[in-house]
């Protein structure tokens, strides 16, 4: 198992949030998904109404968020009709201030030249300048248009002018306008949602932007994203609570189930795979309720809100954005389809290259020892171009997506952007309108692209949770049995009883196996490597049903004992020792864990373990680290020998060790063993002669099956499987070797 | 990390037109709002329907234009990161190929392994990553502040308002960013405990049954469990602080645009200026929090680089001579060590002091010691997986040093002590070491290995795969292939490293009958556990703390040497060390 595939932070791939991966991953798919579903939220019960209060929460937040650009636009087109009521207000000003001042000139003119000009029908004002009578700038101040109205008037319609031009106040714009001959076509070019605003606007004083409703909107607005901002916040606060004590609890059911697991289950199942269950699929339901829960109940809320908000502002407008929903859908998967291909390959080809390395490289000395480097070379060069092909192809689709999503979503935009300036000319919408709806598309496409990604998501925590659930809905061990041993202590006397077992139904390993331990005895277990020398021990301990037949243990069958009660009457050491990461104390404690540091000390004394802890730094509260490496194998050896000790059990189960370890230690290791089995029945699956030799009876096994069974001498003179095994050993061969 | 720039030479084409496109990229992204701006403010409040069609196909195309630059860059992006991936990816293999032992030694296999996989996929995305937005994000972001500064020429306060979010934004990130890196470094931690628990309790299953300990390992979980759910959740709800918080420095910029322009704006194309500004905004906005992003991602792709140049850079110690000299390779080749002593690199004392003796054709050398007593580092001195430190190591009369590694090693038959198979077939790695040899010697191979027994139970007999790291056979007949590998091979000297301790009894004897036919002119030297296995060979070397302490046979040896009579009587009993 690899150190990076178990653990992995947090957050999906780390601050970016998605690498090279993302929306492509076709996820494992579960087998049930609905029942899976359905486990899952029955699991989640009681977070239900939390679940839902974070539901109602991030509604909230989607609504009041949706609003800003709503009322943002409101308050441009406050800043607009504000801005266009003071152009039309200085217009008018201009016009009356400059025709006041050309009425002024015009006065300056002597009347005989005026009246003189008057008689010409084709003098204009025009004519007056151009004669020098009025000053160059006399029509300045007048938007270019009056200006040549009013220089190609005729002179003879200028005295009726004169009069209408006296300076009349009007009260408002309407007035002004309406009292204008050409008015109405004014009016008419106003866009018809300001009309009413500009129409009855006062000419008394300069109007502008209203900065109280300006102010009054952007009170609204800092309401608006103030409240947005934290009911989004709480919403997410709660999902993450959820999250997380979902994630405890499924981490808590697999603890305790680990436990009433039979060993059968284990048997079955590589540690990897538990493991991975604690660590990557529970860590995926977690991130999927963290996150993507989140971002769904948000995509779709956002959504429909969307949606609403731009229907409100123009069905048309709405259409035709929407146009580009289908086309967003349809390069989707297109493009999806496409690079998934790559993607299979590309992750295909990187675990060849991946595996390649991480054979040659933990076999380099067979590489370099068997000349295979050249080999090993070029296989790898050409893993890796095949991995590029595929690898840059993957890379380019998917990041593909992106930019043609957003071309989409711009040719929205610039549909809304023109559809909209018709239909503001029109006078349908405001120019705030426009803006917010621009936004609101905006924010259209990403939920769309969001949901595309969660259901992939979805897929694979479904997957996860399957397994986990399938994990937790294992049958268990069988019940405890409620039989009480005798209360002067336990002899230690075992029989098995005519046992039949198999670790597969289909396959019986140990047929018909009857023996009577007397207490005290020592049985040496032998056999080839392979021939399950632990399943005898194994059974005993009450690890594993039996077939058929019974195993008593002072009379009582062990299938009636408590497991609890049963096992603390039997020590085991075995030769894959096993120690934790903790203090060598808490190490030995392990045997029992009621016993006080003096009853620890003494154990270690007796197993000879005493005289090395004291030399390691900090003693008995030495740390052994991960691999317990830092202890040698026949010290780890001793201190499951103490372990044993400290349990005093009244049966032992003994593993010699065959790798060696240096010889003094081996030394102390055999002293240990045999003051530990005094006055203990043992059971020694055993490499070393002399121990076979000295024990009371000798259990052969091949294949799993006890073969035979006897005293040395009684199975040499047989002749059979155990002569055999024996002479080939000690065989002396022809020539040295 | 500047290091492997020289890697980035080869592309540095293809990175200038990435880097024109993208800048043409965000010309594009930028010009559109303000042909939106124009279009409003000219178009649509004057009411010219012409205008505004005309604007609408420039901005179609303009947006056309980021697209196809955009989706170019992905491509140059996509090549250029696993074109950089392949080429480190290679080098790194290459280099890696050419290591010995010390080298191994000194990155351990482990960490040599994910520095030519993870760490590479990290330099690979941030390849891709950083063309993407380390040069795009500064266009955007500077382009964008010219253009915003452009638009509210006459309505001042607006470019500071942006200056000022910014400034909020950075803060809030780095705030964040400061609170939370140490708890993921501890997240890493405790997830890291929670799988050695769970490790351990795996491992340990039959012992905590035994003990009845599974209250106590439901408690140690169940502290890791907590631990880390706890840390979880407060990373979580300090990390979910940011997307309502950006969402709200955002809006908030929109609002006091508008509420700058109420206060400033005085004619009407101020108002397509705003609208135009406030998207201008926001692409600043969005373009330094990507910057932001980058220097998060930045170090640990730095760590990567560092890690994958480490390799880069190693020296390789052993190497070949200058003027290699050849050795026949069918004859007779003894194996003299003449004062050789051995320290690892780096490493206070020697493991082997002053070693000498000769190994001849013909004849079986064995090598008894307990562990740590420098066996195994003994005879890897020979095909030069290590290099003596003193003294020399000869073959056929030759240094080992000046003979070419490839030609050495054509001289040495060598049984690791783990029996290494690569995926393939049962053939190919027999094969392995002489890929040319006929059918019949593979199988000749396999039977004096005591392999053809149980290859030919495989469904496919020879041609049965073999997994990877060769998971799909059992230790035992593992260690037969690799023996039948080192002996398809024919060399003059044949290594044997603690080969036969994974055998059982029976098949090791039977192994050493068939091997004795073998090795009439071979060199052998053996390191074995059992006295068993090596109580017949010529010489025995009994070696304790990387000295010679005895040599001779099992009679000699037996009188005069404390430590092998003392390894001899805890194996065997009085008879059999008699026998």
């Amino acid at each position: 198992m690899n150190q990076n595939q178990t653990s992995r932070p947090p957050m999906g791939g780390g601050p970016m949030g998605h690498g090279p991966r993302g929306m492509m991953i076709p996820g494992a798919k579960a087998r049930d998904f609905k029942g899976t579903l359905q486990k899952t939220i029955r699991f989640m019960r009681s977070s239900v109404p939390v679940i839902l209060l974070a539901f109602v929460l991030a509604i909230g937040s989607v609504i009041l968020t949706l609003n800003i650009p709503k009322v943002l636009g409101n308050a441009t087109d406050e800043i607009m009709v504000g801005l266009m009521k003071r152009n039309v207000y200085d217009t008018i000003m201009d016009t009356q201030e400059a025709m006041e001042q050309l009425g002024k000139a015009l006065a300056a003119i002597p009347p005989q030249r005026m009246a003189a000009l008057a008689q010409d029908e084709n003098a204009t004002l025009g004519t007056l300048m151009e004669q020098g009578l009025l000053p160059e700038d006399a029509l300045q101040g007048l938007d270019e248009s009056l200006r040549q109205t009013l220089s190609a008037l005729p002179l003879s319609q200028m005295s009726q002018m004169e009069k209408g031009g006296q300076n009349t106040s009007f009260a408002t714009i309407g007035d002004y306008l309406a009292s204008m001959e050409d008015g109405q076509s004014i009016i008419e070019n106003i866009p018809p949602q300001y009309q009413d605003e500009l129409l009855t606007t006062s000419l008394q004083s300069r109007p502008g932007i209203d900065q109280e409703a300006v102010g009054h909107i952007i009170m609204v607005l800092i309401v608006l994203i103030l409240l947005g901002a934290i009911l989004g916040y709480l919403q997410n606060f709660l999902m993450s609570g959820v999250a997380q004590k979902v994630s405890y609890q499924l981490r808590d059911q697999i603890n305790k189930k680990m436990n009433r697991l039979p060993l059968s289950f284990y048997d079955k199942t590589t540690h990897g795979e538990t493991l991975s269950l604690i660590s990557n699929d529970v860590d995926t339901v977690s991130t999927t309720l963290n996150q993507s829960l989140t971002q769904m109940i948000t995509a779709i809320t956002t959504l429909l809100g969307v949606l609403v908000m731009m229907f409100s502002i123009s069905g048309w407008m709405t259409l035709t954005s929407l146009i580009t929903l289908p086309l967003s859908f349809l390069i989707i998967s297109l493009v999806v389809r496409r690079s998934q291909r790559h993607f299979r390959a590309q992750q295909e080809y990187l675990g060849h290259v991946n595996g390649h390395i991480e054979e040659m490289y933990s076999g380099h000395n067979v590489v370099r020892l068997f000349n295979g480097e050249e080999r090993s070379r070029e296989t790898f060069h050409q893993m890796n171009k095949k991995l590029y092909a595929a690898g840059w192809r993957s890379q380019f689709l998917s990041g593909m997506m992106q930019p043609v999503l957003s071309f989409v979503s711009n040719l929205g935009y610039v549909a809304v952007c023109v559809l909209g300036g018709y239909l503001t000319i029109q006078g349908r919408i405001t120019i705030g309108d426009i803006q917010s709806f621009i936004q609101y598309v905006r924010r259209f496409n990403q939920p769309v692209m969001q949901s595309a990604q969660i259901m992939n998501t979805l897929q694979s925590t479904v997957a996860a949770a399957e397994r986990v659930f399938t994990f937790l809905e294992q049958p268990e061990e069988a019940d405890d049995g409620k039989a009480k041993l005798p209360a002067e202590g336990v002899r230690g006397d075992v029989t098995f009883d005519h046992v039949d077992f198999g670790y597969t139904p289909e396959k019986t390993i140990i047929h018909d196996f009857s023996t009577h331990v007397k207490d005290g005895q020592r049985i040496a277990i032998v056999g080839p490597t392979g021939a399950g020398k632990t399943t005898i021990v194994k059974l005993l301990m009450h690890f594993y049903e039996l077939n058929s037949g019974r195993i008593l243990l002072d009379g009582v069958d062990i299938k009636d004992l408590p497991r609890g009660v049963l096992r603390s009457q039997i020590g085991m050491v075995l030769q894959d020792t096993w120690l934790f990461n903790g203090t060598i104390r808490d190490n030995i404690r392990y045997g029992r864990l009621d016993a006080t540091d003096e009853e620890v000390e003494k154990a270690a004394r007796m197993a000879c373990a005493d005289h090395f802890i004291r030399t390691l730094p900090g003693g008995y509260d030495f740390v052994l680290n991960e691999e317990a490496s830092n202890v040698s194998h026949g010290q780890k050896q001793l201190l499951t020998i103490a372990r044993a000790i400290l349990a005093d059990p009244a049966v032992l189960i003994l593993d010699e060790a065959t790798s060696s370890v240096d010889t003094r230690t081996e030394v102390l290791i055999q002293q240990a063993m045999n003051r530990l089995m005094q006055g203990r029945t043992s059971f020694i699956i055993a490499h070393r002669l002399s121990t076979i030799r000295d024990a009371d009876r000798i259990l052969v096994l091949r294949e799993g099956d006890i073969v035979e069974q006897g005293t040395h001498e009684e199975l040499l003179e047989k002749g059979g499987f155990y002569a055999n095994l024996y002479n080939s050993q000690f065989e002396p061969t022809e020539e040295a070797v | 990390m500047l290091k492997l720039l020289k890697y980035l030479k080869r592309y540095a084409g293809w990175m200038l037109l990435a880097f024109a496109l993208l800048f043409g990229q965000a010309m594009a992204e930028l010009a559109l709002p303000d042909y939106m701006s124009s279009l409003v403010s000219q178009g649509v409040a004057v009411g010219d329907m012409g205008y505004v069609l005309q604007k609408g196909a420039i901005m179609l195309l303009i947006a056309l234009a980021s697209a196809v630059c955009a989706i170019l860059v992905g491509l140059l992006a996509a090549r250029i990161g696993s074109g950089v991936a392949r080429d480190l990816r290679g080098q790194v293999f290459d280099k890696v190929t050419s290591f010995s032992n010390p080298e191994f030694d000194r990155f351990s296999v482990s960490s040599l392994i994910t520095r030519s996989t993870n760490d590479i996929t990290q330099i690979q995305m941030f390849c891709t990553v950083m063309i993407r937005l380390v040069f795009y994000a500064p266009i955007m972001g500077v382009g964008g502040i010219l253009r915003a500064q452009a638009k509210s020429s006459n309505m001042p306060g607006m470019t500071a308002t942006i200056a000022v979010s910014i400034l909020v934004m950075l803060l809030l990130i780095g705030t964040l960013m400061a609170i939370v890196i140490p708890r993921f470094k501890k997240a890493q931690k405790l997830l890291d405990r929670l799988n050695l628990v769970s490790r351990e309790r795996l491992s340990g299953l039959l012992v905590i049954r035994a003990f009845g300990t599974e209250g106590y390992e439901e408690e140690r979980f169940d502290n890791a469990n907590r631990d880390l759910t706890k840390n979880h959740l407060f990373v979580n709800r300090t990390i979910s602080l940011m997307m309502p918080v950006m969402t709200m420095v955002m809006n908030g910029v929109s609002l006091a645009v508008v509420w700058i322009a109420s206060l400033t704006a005085f004619n009407i194309a101020d108002v397509g200026n705003m609208m135009a500004f406030m998207q201008y905004a926001i692409q600043i906005i969005m373009s330094f929090m990507m910057i932001a992003l980058v220097f998060v991602i930045l170090p640990r792709a730095s760590v990567s680089a560092n890690r994958i140049c480490e390799i880069l850079e190693s020296p390789v110690d052993i190497k070949n001579p200058e003027n290699p000299q050849m050795l026949p390779l069918h004859k007779p080749c003894p194996v003299t060590f003449d004062h050789v002593s051995f320290r690892y690199p780096g490493a206070p004392g020697d493991v082997l002091t002053d070693i000498s003796f000769t190994a001849n054709p013909g004849e079986t050398t064995a090598f008894i010691g307990s562990t740590g007593s420098g066996k195994t580092t003994l005879i890897s001195l020979i095909p030069r997986l290590y290099d003596v430190s003193e003294g020399k190591v000869t073959i056929g009369g030759t240094d080992v040093r000046n003979l070419n590694l490839h030609h050495l090693h054509e001289l040495i038959s060598f049984v690791p002590q783990k029996g290494v198979l690569f995926s393939g077939t049962i053939q190919s790695n027999i094969r392995y070491g002489a890929p040319d040899i006929s059918q019949e010697q593979v199988e000749k191979a396999a039977g004096i290995a005591q392999a053809t027994e149980f290859i030919q139970e495989k469904p496919k007999g020879y041609e049965d795969p073999v997994a990877q790291g060769g998971s799909n056979v059992s230790g035992g007949q593992k260690q037969r292939l690799s023996i039948a590998r080192a002996l398809a091979k024919q060399a003059p000297v044949l290594i044997f490293d603690d080969s036969f301790s994974a055998l059982d009894f029976k098949t090791d004897a039977a192994l050493r009958r068939a091997l004795a036919q073998e090795t009439k002119d071979r060199t052998t030297l053996i390191v074995a556990q059992r006295v068993s296995t090596i109580m017949n060979a010529h010489q025995i070397i009994v070696l304790e703390d990387g000295k010679i302490v005895g040599k001779g046979t099992h009679k000699e040896l037996l009188k005069t040497c404390k430590v092998y009579e003392e390894i001899a009587r805890s194996q065997l009993s009085e008879e059999e060390i008699a026998q």
